[in-house]
Protein backbone atom coordinates (compact mmCIF):
# COMPACT_ATOMS: atom_id res chain seq x y z
CA UNK A 1 0.00 0.00 0.00
CA UNK A 2 1.31 3.26 -1.03
CA UNK A 3 1.66 5.82 2.16
CA UNK A 4 1.28 9.23 2.31
CA UNK A 5 5.11 9.74 2.58
CA UNK A 6 5.70 8.47 -0.57
CA UNK A 7 3.09 11.52 -2.23
CA UNK A 8 4.86 13.66 -0.44
CA UNK A 9 8.70 12.53 -1.73
CA UNK A 10 7.00 13.14 -5.12
CA UNK A 11 5.57 16.01 -4.59
CA UNK A 12 9.02 17.57 -3.03
CA UNK A 13 10.99 16.50 -6.23
CA UNK A 14 8.64 18.56 -8.02
CA UNK A 15 8.67 21.62 -6.25
CA UNK A 16 12.62 21.13 -6.20
CA UNK A 17 12.56 20.79 -10.17
CA UNK A 18 10.60 23.69 -10.29
CA UNK A 19 12.63 25.88 -7.79
CA UNK A 20 15.88 24.34 -10.64
CA UNK A 21 13.82 25.41 -13.68
CA UNK A 22 13.60 29.02 -12.33
CA UNK A 23 17.47 29.15 -12.00
CA UNK A 24 18.68 27.07 -15.02
CA UNK A 25 16.42 28.87 -17.42
CA UNK A 26 17.07 32.97 -16.29
CA UNK A 27 16.37 34.39 -18.94
CA UNK A 28 13.36 32.81 -20.65
CA UNK A 29 10.79 34.28 -19.16
CA UNK A 30 8.33 31.31 -20.48
CA UNK A 31 10.09 28.69 -18.90
CA UNK A 32 10.47 30.18 -15.87
CA UNK A 33 6.00 30.85 -15.93
CA UNK A 34 6.27 26.90 -16.63
CA UNK A 35 7.88 26.58 -13.62
CA UNK A 36 6.16 28.05 -11.40
CA UNK A 37 2.93 25.91 -12.85
CA UNK A 38 5.63 23.18 -11.58
CA UNK A 39 5.75 23.84 -8.20
CA UNK A 40 1.56 24.88 -8.28
CA UNK A 41 1.47 21.58 -9.13
CA UNK A 42 3.40 19.88 -6.47
CA UNK A 43 1.32 21.65 -4.13
CA UNK A 44 -1.76 20.77 -5.17
CA UNK A 45 -0.44 17.05 -5.11
CA UNK A 46 0.94 17.51 -1.51
CA UNK A 47 -2.85 19.01 -0.97
CA UNK A 48 -4.81 16.25 -2.28
CA UNK A 49 -2.75 13.77 -0.79
CA UNK A 50 -2.94 14.74 2.83
CA UNK A 51 -6.68 15.84 2.14
CA UNK A 52 -7.47 11.97 0.63
CA UNK A 53 -5.19 9.96 3.84
CA UNK A 54 -6.82 12.30 6.60
CA UNK A 55 -10.58 11.72 5.00
CA UNK A 56 -10.64 15.65 5.01
CA UNK A 57 -12.43 17.16 1.76
CA UNK A 58 -11.44 21.00 2.53
CA UNK A 59 -7.46 20.01 0.98
CA UNK A 60 -9.09 19.40 -1.85
CA UNK A 61 -11.29 22.77 -2.02
CA UNK A 62 -8.19 24.93 -1.08
CA UNK A 63 -6.62 22.54 -4.48
CA UNK A 64 -9.06 23.87 -6.00
CA UNK A 65 -8.82 27.50 -5.00
CA UNK A 66 -4.68 27.19 -6.04
CA UNK A 67 -6.03 26.02 -9.66
CA UNK A 68 -7.82 28.70 -9.90
CA UNK A 69 -5.27 31.31 -8.97
CA UNK A 70 -2.74 29.14 -11.44
CA UNK A 71 -5.06 29.73 -14.37
CA UNK A 72 -5.16 33.45 -13.83
CA UNK A 73 -1.83 34.41 -12.96
CA UNK A 74 -0.81 32.28 -16.27
CA UNK A 75 -3.22 33.93 -18.24
CA UNK A 76 -2.09 37.54 -17.05
CA UNK A 77 1.74 36.81 -16.60
CA UNK A 78 1.64 35.39 -20.82
CA UNK A 79 -1.13 38.70 -21.50
CA UNK A 80 1.74 40.85 -20.02
CA UNK A 81 4.45 38.87 -22.04
CA UNK A 82 2.70 39.41 -25.18
CA UNK A 83 2.33 43.18 -24.65
CA UNK A 84 6.32 43.26 -23.34
CA UNK A 85 7.36 41.39 -26.76
CA UNK A 86 5.10 43.93 -29.01
CA UNK A 87 6.66 46.68 -27.58
CA UNK A 88 10.54 45.86 -27.21
CA UNK A 89 10.69 42.36 -29.39
CA UNK A 90 12.55 40.88 -26.81
CA UNK A 91 11.75 38.65 -23.27
CA UNK A 92 14.72 38.57 -22.15
CA UNK A 93 14.72 38.97 -18.34
CA UNK A 94 18.00 41.05 -17.94
CA UNK A 95 16.46 43.21 -20.44
CA UNK A 96 13.22 44.37 -18.89
CA UNK A 97 14.62 47.20 -17.09
CA UNK A 98 11.87 49.87 -18.09
CA UNK A 99 11.02 50.89 -14.17
CA UNK A 100 14.45 51.56 -13.50
CA UNK A 101 13.94 49.70 -10.62
CA UNK B 1 -0.72 -4.35 -6.27
CA UNK B 2 -1.90 -2.90 -9.48
CA UNK B 3 -1.94 0.48 -7.51
CA UNK B 4 1.59 0.44 -6.32
CA UNK B 5 2.51 -0.08 -9.68
CA UNK B 6 0.55 2.35 -11.03
CA UNK B 7 1.56 4.83 -8.56
CA UNK B 8 5.30 4.40 -9.62
CA UNK B 9 4.85 5.04 -13.05
CA UNK B 10 2.73 7.54 -12.42
CA UNK B 11 5.38 9.52 -10.12
CA UNK B 12 8.27 8.11 -12.31
CA UNK B 13 6.69 9.96 -15.49
CA UNK B 14 5.57 12.71 -14.01
CA UNK B 15 9.02 13.70 -12.37
CA UNK B 16 10.73 12.78 -16.04
CA UNK B 17 8.75 14.72 -17.99
CA UNK B 18 9.19 17.62 -15.06
CA UNK B 19 13.19 17.34 -15.66
CA UNK B 20 12.43 17.63 -19.45
CA UNK B 21 10.37 20.65 -19.10
CA UNK B 22 13.45 22.44 -17.57
CA UNK B 23 15.95 21.07 -19.31
CA UNK B 24 14.44 20.87 -23.41
CA UNK B 25 15.90 23.32 -25.83
CA UNK B 26 13.20 24.63 -27.58
CA UNK B 27 10.17 26.10 -25.35
CA UNK B 28 7.27 24.04 -27.73
CA UNK B 29 8.58 20.83 -26.45
CA UNK B 30 8.52 22.20 -22.84
CA UNK B 31 4.99 22.63 -23.23
CA UNK B 32 4.35 19.24 -24.94
CA UNK B 33 6.52 17.90 -21.68
CA UNK B 34 3.98 19.84 -18.81
CA UNK B 35 1.15 18.43 -20.42
CA UNK B 36 2.68 14.94 -20.14
CA UNK B 37 3.51 15.80 -16.23
CA UNK B 38 0.08 17.48 -16.01
CA UNK B 39 -1.62 14.24 -17.06
CA UNK B 40 0.48 11.70 -14.61
CA UNK B 41 -0.17 14.16 -12.14
CA UNK B 42 -4.13 13.61 -12.75
CA UNK B 43 -3.45 9.69 -12.37
CA UNK B 44 -1.86 10.17 -9.04
CA UNK B 45 -4.56 12.17 -7.80
CA UNK B 46 -6.61 9.58 -9.07
CA UNK B 47 -4.87 6.51 -7.01
CA UNK B 48 -5.40 9.12 -4.15
CA UNK B 49 -9.20 9.25 -4.45
CA UNK B 50 -9.58 12.53 -5.46
CA UNK B 51 -11.44 11.92 -9.08
CA UNK B 52 -13.14 15.33 -9.44
CA UNK B 53 -9.55 17.61 -9.01
CA UNK B 54 -8.08 14.71 -11.57
CA UNK B 55 -10.82 15.94 -13.64
CA UNK B 56 -9.90 19.44 -12.86
CA UNK B 57 -6.36 19.18 -13.78
CA UNK B 58 -6.99 17.61 -17.30
CA UNK B 59 -9.17 19.87 -18.02
CA UNK B 60 -7.70 23.70 -17.08
CA UNK B 61 -4.32 22.53 -17.09
CA UNK B 62 -3.84 20.49 -20.19
CA UNK B 63 -7.10 22.25 -21.50
CA UNK B 64 -6.67 25.86 -21.00
CA UNK B 65 -3.26 26.85 -19.63
CA UNK B 66 -0.97 24.53 -21.52
CA UNK B 67 -2.59 25.39 -24.82
CA UNK B 68 -2.31 29.24 -23.58
CA UNK B 69 1.63 28.81 -23.36
CA UNK B 70 1.32 27.09 -27.23
CA UNK B 71 -0.58 30.02 -28.36
CA UNK B 72 1.77 32.63 -26.51
CA UNK B 73 5.00 29.95 -27.56
CA UNK B 74 4.49 30.20 -30.99
CA UNK B 75 2.94 33.78 -31.79
CA UNK B 76 5.89 35.13 -30.66
CA UNK B 77 8.98 35.21 -32.96
CA UNK B 78 11.72 35.07 -30.27
CA UNK B 79 15.67 33.88 -30.70
CA UNK B 80 15.60 31.49 -27.64
CA UNK B 81 19.27 30.34 -28.46
CA UNK B 82 19.83 33.74 -27.10
CA UNK B 83 17.56 32.95 -23.98
CA UNK B 84 19.87 29.85 -23.05
CA UNK B 85 22.79 31.42 -23.38
CA UNK B 86 23.40 31.60 -19.23
CA UNK B 87 22.39 27.56 -18.88
CA UNK B 88 25.55 25.94 -18.58
CA UNK B 89 26.59 29.35 -16.54
CA UNK B 90 23.79 29.10 -14.07
CA UNK B 91 23.77 25.55 -13.93
CA UNK B 92 26.59 24.85 -10.70
CA UNK B 93 24.76 27.33 -8.54
CA UNK B 94 21.05 26.09 -9.74
CA UNK B 95 21.48 22.22 -8.84
CA UNK B 96 23.53 23.37 -5.35
CA UNK B 97 20.58 25.29 -4.76
CA UNK B 98 18.14 22.47 -5.47
CA UNK B 99 20.53 19.91 -3.60
CA UNK B 100 20.45 22.07 -0.58
CA UNK B 101 16.31 22.36 -0.92
CA UNK B 102 15.85 18.94 -1.51
CA UNK B 103 17.93 17.90 1.39
CA UNK B 104 15.72 20.50 3.56
CA UNK B 105 12.85 18.67 1.80
CA UNK B 106 13.79 15.47 2.68
CA UNK B 107 15.12 16.22 5.96
CA UNK B 108 12.06 17.31 7.13
CA UNK B 109 10.21 14.37 5.68
CA UNK B 110 12.35 12.19 8.11
CA UNK B 111 11.59 13.96 11.37
CA UNK B 112 7.89 13.73 10.13
CA UNK B 113 8.59 9.77 9.85
CA UNK B 114 10.49 9.73 13.00
CA UNK B 115 8.96 11.61 15.79
CA UNK B 116 5.51 9.80 14.55
CA UNK B 117 3.47 12.56 14.54
CA UNK B 118 0.20 11.48 13.84
CA UNK B 119 -1.66 13.22 11.38
CA UNK B 120 -4.69 14.24 13.78
CA UNK B 121 -7.66 13.70 13.39
CA UNK B 122 -10.49 15.53 11.13
CA UNK B 123 -12.71 17.05 12.54
CA UNK B 124 -15.71 15.99 10.79
CA UNK B 125 -17.07 18.29 9.88
CA UNK B 126 -15.80 18.25 5.87
CA UNK B 127 -15.67 13.78 5.97
CA UNK B 128 -16.46 12.63 2.84
CA UNK B 129 -19.98 11.26 2.22
CA UNK B 130 -20.12 7.76 2.61
CA UNK B 131 -21.61 6.35 -0.79
CA UNK B 132 -21.19 9.10 -2.66
CA UNK B 133 -18.55 9.88 -5.06
CA UNK B 134 -15.60 12.25 -4.51
CA UNK B 135 -17.36 14.64 -6.28
CA UNK B 136 -20.88 14.27 -4.74
CA UNK B 137 -18.33 14.96 -0.99
CA UNK B 138 -16.53 17.94 -2.78
CA UNK B 139 -19.54 19.71 -3.45
CA UNK B 140 -21.05 19.68 -0.54
CA UNK B 141 -18.59 20.82 1.24
CA UNK B 142 -17.84 23.37 -1.60
CA UNK B 143 -21.15 24.81 -1.24
CA UNK B 144 -21.96 24.44 2.04
CA UNK B 145 -18.41 26.30 4.06
CA UNK B 146 -16.92 27.78 1.05
CA UNK B 147 -19.40 29.26 -0.88
CA UNK B 148 -17.92 33.09 -0.46
CA UNK B 149 -14.31 31.73 -1.10
CA UNK B 150 -15.88 29.69 -4.32
CA UNK B 151 -17.72 32.91 -5.69
CA UNK B 152 -14.47 34.97 -4.73
CA UNK B 153 -12.30 32.61 -7.04
CA UNK B 154 -15.03 33.63 -9.29
CA UNK B 155 -14.55 37.33 -8.97
CA UNK B 156 -10.61 36.35 -9.74
CA UNK B 157 -10.60 34.81 -12.53
CA UNK B 158 -13.15 37.75 -14.33
CA UNK B 159 -10.66 40.02 -12.82
CA UNK B 160 -7.40 38.04 -14.50
CA UNK B 161 -10.32 37.67 -17.75
CA UNK B 162 -10.94 41.39 -18.00
CA UNK B 163 -6.88 42.05 -17.25
CA UNK B 164 -5.55 39.79 -19.97
CA UNK B 165 -8.23 41.22 -22.47
CA UNK B 166 -7.04 44.67 -21.47
CA UNK B 167 -3.73 44.52 -21.64
CA UNK B 168 -3.46 42.63 -25.11
CA UNK B 169 -6.24 45.00 -26.63
CA UNK B 170 -5.18 47.20 -29.74
CA UNK B 171 -7.12 49.81 -30.46
CA UNK B 172 -7.49 49.85 -34.26
CA UNK B 173 -6.96 52.53 -36.59
CA UNK B 174 -10.58 54.26 -37.79
CA UNK B 175 -12.00 52.28 -40.65
CA UNK B 176 -9.89 49.28 -40.09
CA UNK B 177 -11.57 45.51 -40.81
CA UNK B 178 -13.06 44.57 -37.80
CA UNK B 179 -12.95 47.93 -36.50
CA UNK B 180 -16.68 48.44 -34.10
CA UNK B 181 -18.88 51.29 -33.21
CA UNK B 182 -20.44 50.44 -29.98
CA UNK B 183 -22.81 53.42 -29.82
CA UNK B 184 -23.71 52.94 -33.81
CA UNK B 185 -24.31 49.38 -32.61
CA UNK B 186 -26.14 50.43 -29.69
CA UNK B 187 -28.35 53.14 -31.52
CA UNK B 188 -29.08 50.32 -34.37
CA UNK B 189 -33.01 49.73 -34.27
CA UNK B 190 -34.63 46.65 -35.40
CA UNK B 191 -36.83 48.06 -38.88
CA UNK B 192 -33.74 49.52 -40.21
CA UNK B 193 -31.84 46.52 -39.81
CA UNK B 194 -34.33 43.92 -41.09
CA UNK B 195 -37.16 43.70 -43.15
CA UNK B 196 -39.82 41.42 -43.15
CA UNK B 197 -40.18 39.23 -46.59
CA UNK B 198 -43.18 36.86 -47.28
CA UNK B 199 -41.65 35.45 -50.84
CA UNK B 200 -44.05 32.69 -52.50
CA UNK B 201 -42.81 29.11 -52.92
CA UNK B 202 -40.03 28.99 -55.30
CA UNK B 203 -39.79 32.54 -56.73
CA UNK B 204 -37.09 33.67 -53.88
CA UNK B 205 -35.87 37.01 -52.27
CA UNK B 206 -34.96 40.37 -54.11
CA UNK B 207 -32.53 42.30 -51.59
Amino acid sequence: MIGIEHYIVVSAILFVLGVLGIFLNRKNIIVILMAIELILLSVNINLVAFSSFLGDMVGQVFAMFVLTVAAGEAAVGLAILVIYFRGRGTIAVDDVDRLKG
Amino acid sequence: MIQTLAFYLFAALVIASAVMVIMARNPVHSVLWLILAFFNAAGLMVLTGAEFIAALLVIVYVGAVAVLFLFVVMMLDIDFAELRAGFVKNFPLGILIALVLAAELIFGIGAYQAGRLDLGVASGAAAPILDASNTASLGAVLYRDYLFLFEAAGVILLVAMVGAIVLTHRQRPDGARGQQNISKQVRRKPDEATVMKQPGVGEGVEL
